[in-house]
């Protein structure tokens, strides 16, 4: 039997700066019918551009030099625009990372779902508009008869990543490219698209390229996966082999970045003075109340993880604590003393003990500026050292965050990656010599092998000069490795909090209980597993509205 | 004979009587239902008609109304030059359809001809055609039967400078790719020919209306002996080599006048732009930065003043001046500066403050505010830096609106004022010459010299500009 | 609905002040010249009777405020007060009849509203349909070539636009008049013919701005996901563009149609002098330079009115393309 999706020792380029740079290097694969083949890989690595290479496309300013695409015998790569355009829509279909984005705003979801069929005449409108009524409903979005008739931003971006799923299969496809179709949502609401994705792939035996940076969800969705690293193939495999028996160093060390894990510390004397205490902190922007009655504490050397879903006022909360956002009531103590509630009536001192460190590392950092003088500035500033003590100082800030000074102290951020820009963040809070260190989504930016570096880092520090963190980040996975206590938030409050051995077994507070659930494993039976407990009708949103 | 049929005029009068807008909205919307209709009909798919609103499928049909009928009166109606036209349009798009069908034919259906879209193809026959044409028109003789023929003069003096100009921009950035810094010398390998052009444009007229006073054979107001000498210094035809330009109307040098109003032009609107970056952007920066109620005092402030427009807005300012400066004893011009530079500054308040407001929410702007930083140094410090790029192609576009603007008051004659050279002042002076232009071409030279002086310097900073927004706007297609 | 009814009478009403306001900054404005209106209009040579019978006439012995409201009450209800020349005349001449600005400025208005429409009439849809013709294929010939002869025509002064066409079209090969002595009564044909050299001359600049605004937009939209995804979906470039970029552009076209029909109003000022067209911006020049303080404060007036009114319209009706406010949640 012959493949249906044969693509053979591809070469793909991109435009920058006038010249072609590569994006893929020869990759090679193969799919039969009813097949679901993940393809992983970090940013950069060029796993959208194979995918959509898969449906004989390439985007504006990228050009596939060399290779061949076959689907179902037809050479996509010297097809005419005509018969591609056929093809696509009606044979190929795809699913975009932002259904939110890629729905056209002007018109109504069922009127975008019955173009495909219409306009490849494979069926009449009429037809498709019960048709897409009946995938509404197969996908399980609530009110399936009238949902289609709504405009896209009036349906939440979970129930948009379903019925972009349900007009992929309008024309019944038999191949549909899924791209990081869940990577915009949150776990709760993941989970949800994942099992619908799941279901109707396998009712229709449509063969699928589902393209992730998460290893659990490809693990729950692919038959067989294949790794991409910077355009080149790294190895490709079936599922549980993959999983269980990786050859390459690059996959095994993508596998083991989930088991890093610190030891536990000594519980808390009973009497210490917490380093941050917040106190019955309500707040709000403008009219809107966004945080209720918030407390938790922060004790020396200690990390605090608080965690919830976009929304749920996690970044709020950090707000609050550095003054950008006055409290309406309660305050915010450091080291047992009141601090002044607007970051303008702090001194030099209570300003310097509290630093932040940010999620976008680009914004971060002032472009304009050199790293030593970013990380001079608060030496400067704060320590009063001036001239040759200021830069052996930032020499030493360089060292301390693992990166050669000589190299990097007249660089600028831009010539920097991700992950180096992520500790210059570290190495400017560092220069103000902090007690407390505030964390905002600092790993959720970069790609797991990069977080698992930056994790380590802020362990080590943490050890050596014994800080305190608040970790913000929506990622459990993340909070299973570092964090000492957790405190869950949702919708401005904080629902249970504790240390994090206690969180972590059950029994839970219901909603935290569904949060931790909600994170995919490595384990390929875990989705199955979950959907037999839990039953369809009890996932993600659903269950969380009924909370 | 006018070129427009006395039937629309009557057609718009009819429209015109309020009795019959009904009449006609009807007879529209009808027409419309029964396309719409006859199109469902033939529709198949069920898309395009059956989901068509009234009023489109109403347009529609006027549209094609007005085609057909069109079509009709130049083929039974007499229109000799519309059917010409119709005539010539039905030629290219044949040619455009054996064109494709030709190109497929012998590259064995190559993408390239495969995928044109017709347009493309159509748009490959047009230019074919027109640069035939330009070419067989610029091979015309330019005298017949003793008269000179205008037009071919005029057409082949703007082939000339454009291939001029081409060639000058080309050598130009050929010789900044391999003299100069490293820096320069990459800048000038990334530039397209526009930019090329543009820069060294605006060298030029620094240079000149630097050196102005060296340059210049005589002064700008000396009133020489001859006056109304035709440019082209040929004696033949009234010129005189001395003054190759000719002299105006009270026997001042035009050359000179064109250099010193380099200078004067030139020199007036770039202070009156730097004036406005002042003003405008230091508010603008002090209004994002600080927020709160200066930023809505100055924000409502320059709101009403922009709802006045510009050119109104100088002008009736410019009245008042007028009054003022004879008592004050302040040059008018003077005044000008200040009132252009304020009018100016509301635009550049704008800008100024959108772009210190997005630097204002980036990360590394809160750190600084947090590690307790002042505002001298918030501004200055981290987001001058970062506004630099945006504000210097303003201040390009600023330059040429100031340019412009002075240049129409002048023309209108409150601009900068006698004895000033300056060339709006000029156009107006030398207007009435374009009209000897059909038998003595070169005597309408002069105004339209100084005219283009302008519309050149604007558009060699316009392109400069353009340059520069792409590249920092970093689109890559 | 009822959300966007209420940002529309909002920004009405936002309008309406920005008009009042408007209207106290060119009182003032005219009120910070030097002396007195009398001594203005009538000049240096005035007897002191002949002055002070034209301060009373005017009730510039009234207090400051006062006038203002008089003033402003006059200009609602379309008294726009008599011209100072039309005064000098009547003062040196006798009591003959005073032509007030309302009745100077209202042929002169319809004038150029024609004008104004013409312009409006060929310029718009040609640009719209440039600018959409130069997004699909941008960065071929065509799309440079188009880049750079719009970028040279919003670079040149209006008049060296307007001269340019008069030595093609009026000296060279004489096709249409270069004057554009417009009188009433006059054949719609003659009159069409007449406007055509400054209605093309307005034309060139505006077709440039709207056809780089129109361009910019759709480039701007082309580059969204849901374009993307409707190629994907092996929708023909036709459609692409008609079904599903469109409708999304409305609101920046819209907009960029209003701006530059408010553009026009001060673009007309140059134009009309340039072919003597009698309209009201060759008005507002004689009077500026005669220092005709009534006639400069109407006509200011009218062009600032016409110039938020666009704006305005602009403002509405991206409000009303938009569907997350015409559908809301």
């Amino acid at each position: 039997m012959s493949a249906l999706v044969e693509i053979n020792d591809i070469w793909i380029e991109g435009r920058a700066d006038e010249t072609w740079m590569p994006i893929i290097n020869g990759a090679s694969m193969s799919l039969n019918k009813g097949e679901v083949l993940g393809l992983i890989g970090e940013s950069g690595a060029g796993k959208s551009t194979l995918g959509l290479a898969a449906m004989g496309f390439a985007r504006d300013g990228v050009r596939i030099s060399k290779g061949s695409v076959t689907f179902d015998g037809i050479d996509l790569i010297n097809a005419s625009a005509a018969v591609k355009r056929d093809l696509l829509g009606k044979r190929i279909a795809y699913v975009a990372q932002s259904a939110a984005a890629s729905f056209n705003p002007s018109h109504r979801l069922i009127d975008q779902h019955v173009e495909g069929p219409v306009q490849h005449g494979v069926s009449t409108r009429v037809e498709s508009v019960n048709d897409g009524i009946e995938l509404y409903r197969r996908l399980r979005l609530p009110d399936p008869d009238n949902i289609g008739f709504r405009y896209p931003h009036q349906v939440s971006g979970g129930q948009l990543q379903r019925a972009m799923t349900a007009m992929a299969m309008s024309c019944r496809p038999d191949l549909i490219i899924f791209d990081e179709p869940t990577t915009a949502l949150d776990v709760t609401t993941q989970i949800e698209v994942l099992a619908s994705i799941r279901d109707i792939v396998e009712q229709f035996d449509t063969a699928a390229i589902y393209i992730t940076h998460d290893l659990a969800v490809v693990a729950q969705m692919a038959d067989k996966i294949k790794v991409l690293l910077k355009g080149d193939e790294v190895e490709e495999a079936d599922t549980r082999t993959m999983l269980s028996d990786p050859k390459e160093d690059y996959t095994k060390s993508l596998w083991a970045v989930r088991s890093f894990k610190r030891p536990g510390k000594a519980a808390v004397p009973e009497d210490a003075t917490p380093v941050i205490s917040v106190r019955n902190v309500t707040a709000a922007y403008g009219k809107a109340v966004v945080l209720h009655d918030v407390s938790f504490d922060i004790h020396a050397g200690r990390t605090v993880a608080v965690v919830g879903e976009s929304g749920s006022g996690k970044s709020t909360a950090a707000r609050c604590i550095t003054g950008l956002l006055p409290p309406l009531e309660g305050h915010v103590e450091f080291d047992g003393e009141a601090l002044p509630l607007d970051y303008r009536k702090r001194n030099k001192m209570q300003l310097r003990q509290a630093q932040m460190i940010y999620q976008m590392a680009d914004t971060a950092l002032n472009p304009r500026k050199s790293i030593g003088e970013i990380i001079g500035r608060p030496v400067e500033f704060y320590m009063d050292l001036k001239g040759a003590k200021k830069r052996e100082r930032v020499r030493a800030l360089l060292d301390e965050i693992e990166m050669e000074p000589d190299l990097f102290i007249d660089r600028l951020p831009s010539e920097l990656s991700g992950g180096q820009k992520q500790r210059i963040g570290i190495a400017r809070a560092l220069a103000a010599e902090p007690k407390f260190i505030i964390c905002d989504e600092v790993t959720s930016a970069l790609d797991q092998l990069v977080a698992e570096g930056i994790l380590k880092l802020l362990a080590r520090l943490q050890d050596t000069l014994g800080l305190s963190y608040m970790f913000i980040t929506h990622d459990l996975a993340t909070v299973k490795s570092i964090a000492d206590e957790v405190v869950v938030m949702k919708d401005g409050r904080v629902v249970e909090q504790g240390p994090k051995d206690e969180m972590f077994t059950p029994p839970h507070h219901s909603y935290t209980d569904l949060l931790l659930s909600s994170v995919p494993e490595m384990d390929p039976d875990w989705l199955t597993n979950l959907l037999a407990e839990r039953g369809v009708d009890n996932l993600g949103d659903a269950a969380a509205d009924r909370m | 004979m006018t070129p427009f049929d006395n039937s629309i005029g009557d057609l718009l009068v009819f429209f015109g009587k309020t009795g019959n807008v009904l009449l006609v909205l009807g007879i529209i919307t009808f027409g419309g239902f029964l396309f719409r209709s006859i199109g469902q009909l033939f529709d198949n798919r069920g898309e395009t008609f059956v989901e068509m609103p009234l009023f489109i499928a109403s347009l529609l049909a006027i549209l094609l109304l007005a085609v057909v009928s069109l079509i009709w009166s130049a083929f039974f109606g007499g229109r000799a030059g519309l059917r010409t036209l119709i005539l010539f349009v039905a030629a290219i798009v044949f040619g455009a359809w054996a064109f494709r069908y030709a190109g497929q034919l012998l590259t064995d259906n190559a993408p390239l001809f495969r995928d044109m879209p017709f347009g493309v193809a159509f748009g490959y026959v047009f230019g074919a055609l027109a640069l035939i044409g330009g070419i067989w028109f610029f091979l015309q003789p330019v005298e017949l039967d003793g008269a000179p023929r205008a037009s071919v003069i005029f057409f082949r003096w703007a082939v000339k400078g454009f291939i001029g100009f081409a060639i000058a921009a080309f050598l130009f950035r050929l010789a900044g790719r391999y003299l100069g810094t490293n820096g320069t010398r990459k800048l000038f390998r990334q530039m397209p020919m526009t930019a090329a052009f543009g820069i060294l444009v605006i060298l030029i007229y620094t240079i000149v209306s630097v050196f102005a006073g060296v340059i210049a054979p005589f002064g700008q107001e000396e009133v020489l002996a001859n006056s109304n000498i035709v440019p082209g210094g040929d004696p033949a035809v009234g010129g005189d080599p001395d003054y190759p330009l000719g002299t105006d109307q009270i026997g001042r040098d035009i050359l000179s006048r064109l250099i010193y109003g380099a200078q004067n032009t030139v020199g007036i609107a770039f202070a009156t732009t730097l004036l406005a970056f002042f003003i405008g952007g230091s508010l603008g920066f002090l209004a994002a930065t600080l927020g709160g109620w200066l930023d809505q005092v100055l924000s409502r402030l320059v709101d009403v003043l922009m709802a006045i427009p510009a050119l109104i807005f100088a002008l009736l300012l410019m009245t008042i001046a007028t009054a003022w400066a004879p008592k004050l004893g302040i040059p008018l011009t003077f005044f000008m500066v200040v009132i252009i530079a304020v009018i100016d500054s509301t635009r550049v308040f704008r800008l100024a403050r959108a772009v210190a407001m997005n630097i204002v929410v980036m990360d590394y702007i809160e750190a600084a505010k947090l590690r307790g930083e002042g505002l001298a140094y918030l501004v200055f410090r981290e987001i001058l830096p970062n506004a630099t790029a945006p504000l210097l192609a303003e201040f390009g576009l600023r330059f040429c609106f100031v340019f412009l603007t002075i240049a129409s008051l002048s023309f209108l004659g409150v601009g900068i004022q006698p004895p000033l050279a300056d060339w709006g002042t000029m156009v107006k002076d030398l207007a009435q010459f374009i009209n000897f232009a059909a038998f003595a071409p070169q005597v309408a030279t002069a105004p339209l010299l100084a005219a283009g002086a302008i519309a050149l310097l604007t558009v060699a900073v316009n392109f400069v500009v353009d340059w520069m927004l792409h590249k920092s706007s970093g689109l890559k297609e | 609905m009822g959300s966007v009814l209420g940002i529309i009478v909002q920004r009405l009403a936002l309008g309406l002040l920005t008009l009042l306001v408007v209207s106290i900054v060119i009182f003032i404005a005219v009120n910070a010249l030097p002396g007195d209106f009398a001594q203005a209009v009538l000049g240096q040579g005035a007897t002191p009777e002949a002055i002070k019978s034209i301060r009373e006439g005017l009730g510039l012995d009234q207090h400051f405020l006062l006038r203002y409201f008089t003033w402003l009450a006059g200009m609602v209800q379309g008294d726009l007060g008599t011209s100072f020349a039309q005064l000098n005349f009547a003062s040196n001449m006798g009591g003959t009849q005073l032509k007030t600005v309302a009745e100077q400025i209202a042929p002169r208005f319809q004038n150029t509203m024609f004008l104004a429409g013409l312009t409006a009439a060929i310029a718009v849809p040609v640009s719209v349909a440039l600018g959409i013709m130069a997004a699909l294929y941008r960065n071929s010939v065509f799309d440079r070539t188009i880049n750079i002869a719009t970028l040279s025509s919003i670079s040149s002064p209006e008049f060296f636009l307007a001269y340019i066409l008069i030595l093609f079209l009026a000296v060279l090969n004489p096709v249409l008049p270069s004057l554009s002595n417009i009188y009433e009564g006059m054949e719609l044909s003659d009159r069409l013919v007449r406007t055509v050299l400054p209605a093309l001359t307005l034309t060139l600049v505006v077709t440039a701005h709207m056809m780089r605004m129109t361009r910019a937009a759709i480039i701007n939209l082309l580059a969204s996901p849901y374009i993307e995804m409707a190629r994907l979906k092996g929708v023909s470039p036709m459609r692409v563009i008609v079904v599903h970029a469109l409708p999304n552009a409305l609101a920046p076209i819209i907009n960029v149609i209003a701006l530059n029909l408010a553009y026009l109003v001060t673009g007309v000022v140059v134009v009309e002098v340039v072919f003597v067209y009698p309209g009201i911006g060759q008005l507002f020049v004689d009077s500026v330079k005669n220092r005709d303080i009534p006639v400069v404060q109407a006509c200011c007036l009218i062009f600032a009115a016409a110039y938020i009114l666009l704006n305005l319209a602009a403002d509405v009706m991206s409000i009303l393309s938009n569907p997350r406010l015409r559908h809301p949640k």
